[in-house]
């Protein structure tokens, strides 16, 4: 089990807090909710470790094409990149 | 029905057994009413799992949920499968056991609270040992203290389907509605074949397990009250109708004497098969009613 965090420059903002997903095997759950000093802060705990290179660029791409500003914790059960893609863009969808 | 039309209904199903625990407590509830207690920003997760490297979960795969049941208030608690196996852990058995006790003090506060519990559970979590025992007893207390006065319903829809401590608690509510994809049983399948050998029970044989703990078999075998297919709207109607019977004269854990003797007699003779189960223990004797209720509430124009 890893501990990691990473924050981000944003334009705009979460608006509601969201959560969505489960720590269940290949998926992860992800709670967001707005945060008023704004920008983007990320804590990801995840299951494997040896990581960090992998995570930083999923949560950079992500970053740059959805700028969405907030406290994002992540617990991840050995998601791939896609499937942690689609659960911050899912995360994301509803927060704003 | 026609060969060809035969699928139309199956496709028009809303899968229970697919949604997360959040959305079978939705779907149970009057739409609209669900309002989550101790939600995931509440952050009420296990201090053991990181202590053993393993990720918590921000509810502790325990949804606790009010709303209403038929216009009347409610309390659905859900185990969600996905996360650690449906396994009952400190924070999430307590959560379940408190919101038990307080419908209790609802009750006595004259405010009757219908409370549904929706298993979907390996039974204890091992990682929390004897903290998860203790807990189940207390949720088993519960269910005790709960059931004369409000009926306690509960619903196994699959694919995990409920062992362990919670077996006992499915066997301890007023009513008990199956799916076929459900299980039910003390010793999982892997339990029995780890401790007595694979000679007495293949854990890799699923026809042989459906069997033994499938929602049919258990529910022919009268352990379970209603049986019904993988449907949202069915269940929730289901449990509706269970509501609807009150509270019954016996509970079916208070018929030991029953119980003792058909389990005695199985364990005097030849090993039986499941068929004759069925016909020496026989249906619920309130499943035809329910059954019953069911058809008349989907009868009646919502």
């Amino acid at each position: 089990m890893e501990s990691l965090s990473f924050s981000f420059e944003t334009e705009l903002s979460a608006e509601r807090r969201v959560h969505v997903g489960v720590v269940g095997s290949g998926d992860l759950e992800v709670l967001l909710e707005p945060r008023e000093e704004g920008g983007a802060e990320v804590s990801v705990l995840t299951s494997v470790d040896g990581y960090e290179h992998v995570w930083s660029r999923v949560l950079d791409r992500f970053f740059s094409r959805r700028p969405l500003g907030g406290r994002y914790e992540i617990r991840d059960f050995g998601a791939t990149p896609g499937v942690v893609s689609l659960r911050l863009a899912q995360a994301a969808a509803e927060a704003s | 029905m026609t060969r060809t039309g035969s699928w139309r209904p199956t496709l028009a199903r809303r899968s229970f057994i697919e949604l997360p625990a959040r959305e079978r407590s939705r779907a149970i509830l009057d739409e609209g009413t669900f309002r989550e207690l101790l939600g995931p920003f509440d952050r009420l997760m296990s201090p053991w799992l990181p202590r053993q490297g393993i990720v918590p979960q921000s509810d502790d795969g325990v949804v606790v949920a009010r709303g209403e049941i038929d216009g009347r208030a409610a309390v659905v608690l859900a185990v969600e499968s996905a996360f650690q196996g449906g396994s009952i852990g400190e924070v999430g058995g307590s959560k379940m056991a408190g919101a038990l006790e307080l419908a209790l003090r609802d009750y006595d506060d004259g405010r009757p609270v219908r409370p549904v519990i929706l298993f979907e559970t390996g039974g204890v979590r091992l990682q929390e040992a004897n903290l998860g025992l203790a807990v189940i007893a207390e949720l088993n207390a519960a269910v005790s203290a709960l059931r004369p006065v409000v009926p306690v319903v509960g619903v196994s829809a699959g694919m995990v389907g409920c062992f362990g401590g919670m077996g006992i608690t499915a066997g301890l509510c007023s009513y008990l509605i199956l799916t076929r994809q459900a299980r039910l049983g003390l010793n999982g399948p892997q339990v029995i074949e780890q401790e007595a050998g694979v000679e007495e029970f293949d854990s890799e044989d699923r026809a042989l397990i459906y069997a033994v703990d499938g929602g049919e078999q258990r529910f022919e075998m009268g352990v379970a009250d209603a049986l019904v297919d993988d449907d949202a709207s069915l269940v929730r109607d289901t449990v509706r109708a269970a509501f609807s019977l009150g509270v019954p004269e016996v509970h079916r854990s208070q018929e030991f004497g029953r119980y003792g003797e058909l389990v005695e007699r199985a364990a005097s003779s030849p090993p039986t098969d499941p068929a004759s189960l069925r016909t020496s223990w026989g249906r619920s004797e309130v499943s035809q009613r329910l059954a019953d209720a069911v058809q008349e509430i989907e009868e009646t124009p919502a």
